[in-house]
């Protein structure tokens, strides 16, 4: 994409009298232009992306068969830690916040993001959180070996030093996450165009609006907690130990109460690109749109209310886990209505299965089969049963590989043309979504099976009646892994500007402002705010 | 290889054709009904959720297959443009709230009765540490740790692995059947989880806390289980095996272990006058060691560098012989090293002791007795 955006800027360089900024290396280091960025944080994603992913390989392999053959039981755990992590903080939100940087100013007609500066600063402190991150892999013991939510006090007293390395570096992702999401917040409330008012916003605009301040009501907790297990292994406090008066419990309600409303963070952006998405290859307007909004608006909501059923088994008085149970069972509702809204969408449209839609059909789909294991999973009862088996890894890895990874690439094939100015490899795009589509369902499915068996997660070795699903688990796994270099040559294509040029709207059915401005899109758009009816 | 091949197409044949099918041994797909009430209350609540979901699923999909197949555009079809029906918005919040409901009811009464731990019978409390299980029975004079007894060779490829690979412990906790049997749960590091598929039992093991659980248990037989919370290197191998006797077995189990800790225990006093020379000291010391000390310190005393200090020519085991006492008997606060004070007799404590002070070229020279231990102890007091 870099060369194409060089070029765009250049052929426009003539008439951009207001635009001097520097070439090379430091136009990326130091440039405020959302384009830019928006840019960075995706390449940043994908890169991440890849770095996570052959982590998970490394997982699947030693899983492949039962016995140890290819790691140490540490780092086995060191790498479904760091796969974690870098999927859910390196991967997935960068990838949103990359897409919320490029689209949102478009969609709402405004020239930039409301504060510049700061949207550089919140995207260039994030390679050096990972490289703080990766780095601990050298350390003697190696990187985090706690898992991603580094439960104490494995994460305190029985951890290695590498904490002190991942607790730092997770402070500044969350600085970077609360920059962004204030950048978004702001840059909605104070840069619609004339006549953009709030119930005419695009659901992407409003999923992210909900998005960020979800960012910002629960990204201080994450690094309250982990400054609280900083202070337990290195400065004597006790929060998290018995034996001091504190209690390893209160680290699972800080951590969830961050961790829940974290979840969907990463899937309501995944609403509003795919509220775009199935309209415009529908051709009919998107069913229920404020029922849309507000069922957004619902889920954030019940968020900050269910945090608990991730804690089932630690005890909690009965009346507790009711009202935990019955508060997930609710989020049900809502997440229906919007599901329910996009078949309506479908129904009586005049499809056609671009990749873009392609993937956003497998999303409704996968996602609700994720939704439906989530259900499962809020029955207390027998949450017991399923709690911390590969069910669970089954029920997240639908809802965030197949639901808010498939929403990613949906977004990717849909505004690549806009953002590179050439359509994608049709051909390498179908191969792409096909690849994805049996290979993610090869790799996720059987685990609903080998949990339900009983399996523990997070184990390199395993009773050896669990050996043949886990052996296909892995070849999906490695299928899925193989399939995702087919999009990364999609996009280097795009960047290389190898394609059929994009008209301004390629799509028939498309929506929206950034459709009205060419492809690809000008350094600088909406100079002047256009007017909405 | 084609072993493995042959059991991967059976597993993909078994997949395709139904959740049913049998391979080779029979491949289970589904959440176990498992033995107790309970346990099959929660086995027919799994079910009720699945198929509601599995006929939501139908109705979905089926609407959006149906719509997908019917209304493309190549079929020539011209798009409606409705977007908006209040009506249907309502009927689709309030049906999957009353679906929601239904389902909620049942789910409570099974927690409830999950819950209630009072009127037991038996009480055994169970601690975890890394990586073993520890049971004491309340109401007995019984108490003993359960390790995981799959041997490394196995896990590492060297021998061929057995019908209960990692599923199966030196010694089983025991219960008897038809009694309401209360399970105090607790640990003594990391948080650990003590989880058995056939009670429908799964209960985290907190560190200064104690949980509740209940079983009752109507057929005899070997139940098997393994720690569900990542607890650290060794989370996989630390698996729960629960046997289930008639109460007149286990009553007489129960004497008998009643009956061999008290010998153990007077063996023990005899034994601190007696001194064991080199060999039986490094012999027995090095059983111990394998059992209880080289999941962390390695088979070779080399350790994890960062993780678990190595023992081989650095540290305590070359050092201060009283210091080396100390963090054996005591553990280290702290830290992952456990006390081993109530977990081995004095002779294991000076056995394991001199191997370490003996072994991998440390050659001290030194040997530790029985009685240099309860020395040891007595001045702590």
């Amino acid at each position: 994409m870099s060369t194409i955006v060089t070029d765009t800027h250049s052929a426009h360089d003539a008439h951009d009298h207001h635009d001097h900024h520097p070439k090379g290396i430091k136009r990326w280091l130091f440039t405020t232009n959302h384009k830019d960025i928006g840019t960075m944080y995706l390449w940043f994603s994908l890169i991440m992306f890849f770095v996570g992913g052959s982590m998970a390989l490394m997982i699947r392999a030693e899983l492949f068969q039962p016995g140890m053959q290819i790691v140490d039981p540490h780092f086995f755990n060191q790498m479904t830690t760091m796969h974690g992590v870098i999927m859910v903080f390196g991967a997935v939100m960068p990838a949103f916040v990359g897409l919320a940087n490029w689209m949102i100013p478009m969609m709402i007609g405004a020239p930039d993001m409301a504060l510049p500066r700061m949207n550089n600063w919140s995207f260039w402190i994030l390679p050096f959180a990972f490289l703080i991150m990766l780095s601990s892999f050298f350390m003697p013991g190696g990187a985090p070996a706690f898992g991603w939510t580094f439960y104490a006090p494995l994460s305190t007293t029985y951890s290695t030093d590498s904490t002190a390395l991942f607790v730092f570096s997770m402070h500044i992702m969350g600085m970077s996450s609360i920059m962004g999401a204030i950048n978004v917040i702001v840059t909605i409330m104070n840069m619609r165009a004339p006549g953009m008012s709030y119930m005419k916003m695009p659901l992407f605009v409003w999923t992210w609006f909900i998005t960020a301040f979800l960012l910002i009501a629960v990204m201080p907790v994450l690094a309250g907690v982990v400054t609280m297990v900083l202070t337990d292994k290195y400065f004597g406090t006790a929060f998290f130990d018995a034996a001091g008066g504190g209690d390893p419990v209160l680290f699972q309600h800080l951590f969830w109460f961050f961790g829940h409303p974290e979840v969907y963070i990463m899937i309501l952006p995944s609403f509003g690109i795919v509220s775009a998405i199935i309209p415009a290859f529908a051709r009919k307007p998107l069913f229920g749109y404020a029922s849309m909004v507000y069922a957004t608006a619902a889920i954030a909501g019940l968020s900050f209310l269910v945090w608990a059923h991730h804690m089932f088994t630690t005890g909690m008085p009965t009346f507790a886990s009711l009202f935990f149970m019955y508060m997930t069972m609710l989020i049900a509702v809502p997440t229906g209505v919007k599901v329910f809204n996009w078949v309506s969408t479908m129904w009586r449209g005049a499809m056609t299965f671009e990749t873009p839609m392609l993937f956003s059909l497998a999303f409704v789909v996968l996602f609700t089969i994720g939704g439906f294991s989530g259900i499962m999973l809020a029955i207390t009862p027998v949450d017991y049963q399923y709690h911390d088996t590969y069910f669970v890894v089954a029920h997240f890895h639908y809802v965030l590989v197949s639901g808010a990874v498939f929403s990613i690439m949906a977004a990717a094939y849909y505004w690549l043309p806009k953002w590179s100015g050439v359509m994608y490899d049709t051909f390498l795009s179908k191969l792409h979504f096909w690849c994805s589509l049996i290979s993610v369902n090869i790799l996720f499915f059987p685990m609903h099976f080998v949990g339900l068996a009983g399996m523990p997660r997070r184990i390199p070795d395993y009773a050896l009646q669990f050996a043949d699903i886990n052996a296909i688990v892995s070849v999906g796994g490695f299928l899925f892994g193989f399939s995702q270099l087919i999009f990364l040559a999609v996009c280097i294509k795009c960047a290389l500007k190898k394609g059929e040029p994009a008209p301004a709207k390629p799509w028939e059915g498309a929506e929206g402002l950034e459709w009205t401005v060419p492809s690809p899109a000008p350094y600088h758009t909406f100079d002047v705010p256009p007017v909405i009816k | 290889m084609n072993v493995r091949l042959t059991r991967l197409l059976l597993a993909l044949s078994a997949l395709s054709i139904s959740a049913t099918a049998n391979a080779e041994q029979s491949l289970q797909l589904n959440l176990t009904r498992g033995v107790t009430d309970i346990s099959n209350k929660v086995y027919d609540l799994h079910m009720l959720v699945f198929y509601i979901c599995l006929a939501i699923g139908v109705i979905v999909f089926g609407a959006m297959f149906w719509s997908i197949l019917r209304h493309r555009k190549s079929r020539g079809v011209k798009p409606a443009t409705f977007h908006d029906n209040v009506k249907v918005e309502i009927a689709w919040t309030i049906i999957p709230f009353l679906i929601l409901f239904a389902m909620a009811v049942p789910a409570t009464i099974t927690l409830i009765k999950m819950d209630d731990t009072s009127d037991s019978d038996v009480s055994v409390l169970v601690t975890g540490s890394q990586w073993r299980w520890h049971y004491s029975y309340l109401d007995y004079d019984v108490e003993f740790q359960s390790i995981m007894a799959t041997p490394r060779e196995q896990i590492y490829g060297r021998l061929p692995q057995t019908e209960n690979y990692l599923l199966e412990v030196d010694r089983p906790l025991v219960i008897p059947t038809g009694k309401k049997v209360r399970f105090l749960i607790t640990s003594d590091d990391v948080i650990h989880s003590w989880w058995v598929p056939a009670f429908a039992v799964k209960k985290d093991a907190n560190p200064g806390y104690i949980n509740e659980a209940w079983t009752r248990v109507d057929e005899p037989g070997i139940y098997r289980g393994q720690c569900a919370e990542l607890c650290g290197r060794d989370h996989a191998f630390m698996p729960v095996v629960v046997i289930a006797k008639e109460p007149a077995e286990f009553e007489a189990w129960i004497r008998g272990e009643e009956e061999r800790l008290r010998t153990a225990r007077e063996e023990e006093q005899r034994l601190l006058s007696m001194q064991m020379s080199m060999d039986e000291l490094m012999e027995l010391g090095q059983q111990v060691y394998m059992a209880q000390c080289a999941a962390c310190h390695q088979p070779n005393g080399q350790g994890i560098p960062g993780v678990f200090p190595g023992l081989a020519g650095v540290g305590v085991s070359v050092g201060d012989q009283q210091a080396h006492i100390d963090v054996v008997v005591n553990g280290a606060r702290g830290t992952a090293m456990q006390a081993y004070r109530n977990t081995l007799s004095m002779r294991e404590l000076a056995a394991v002791i001199t191997y370490e002070r003996n072994a991998w070229g440390n050659n001290t020279g030194d040997m530790v007795q029985a009685a240099d231990i309860h020395h040891f102890i007595q001045g702590n007091q």
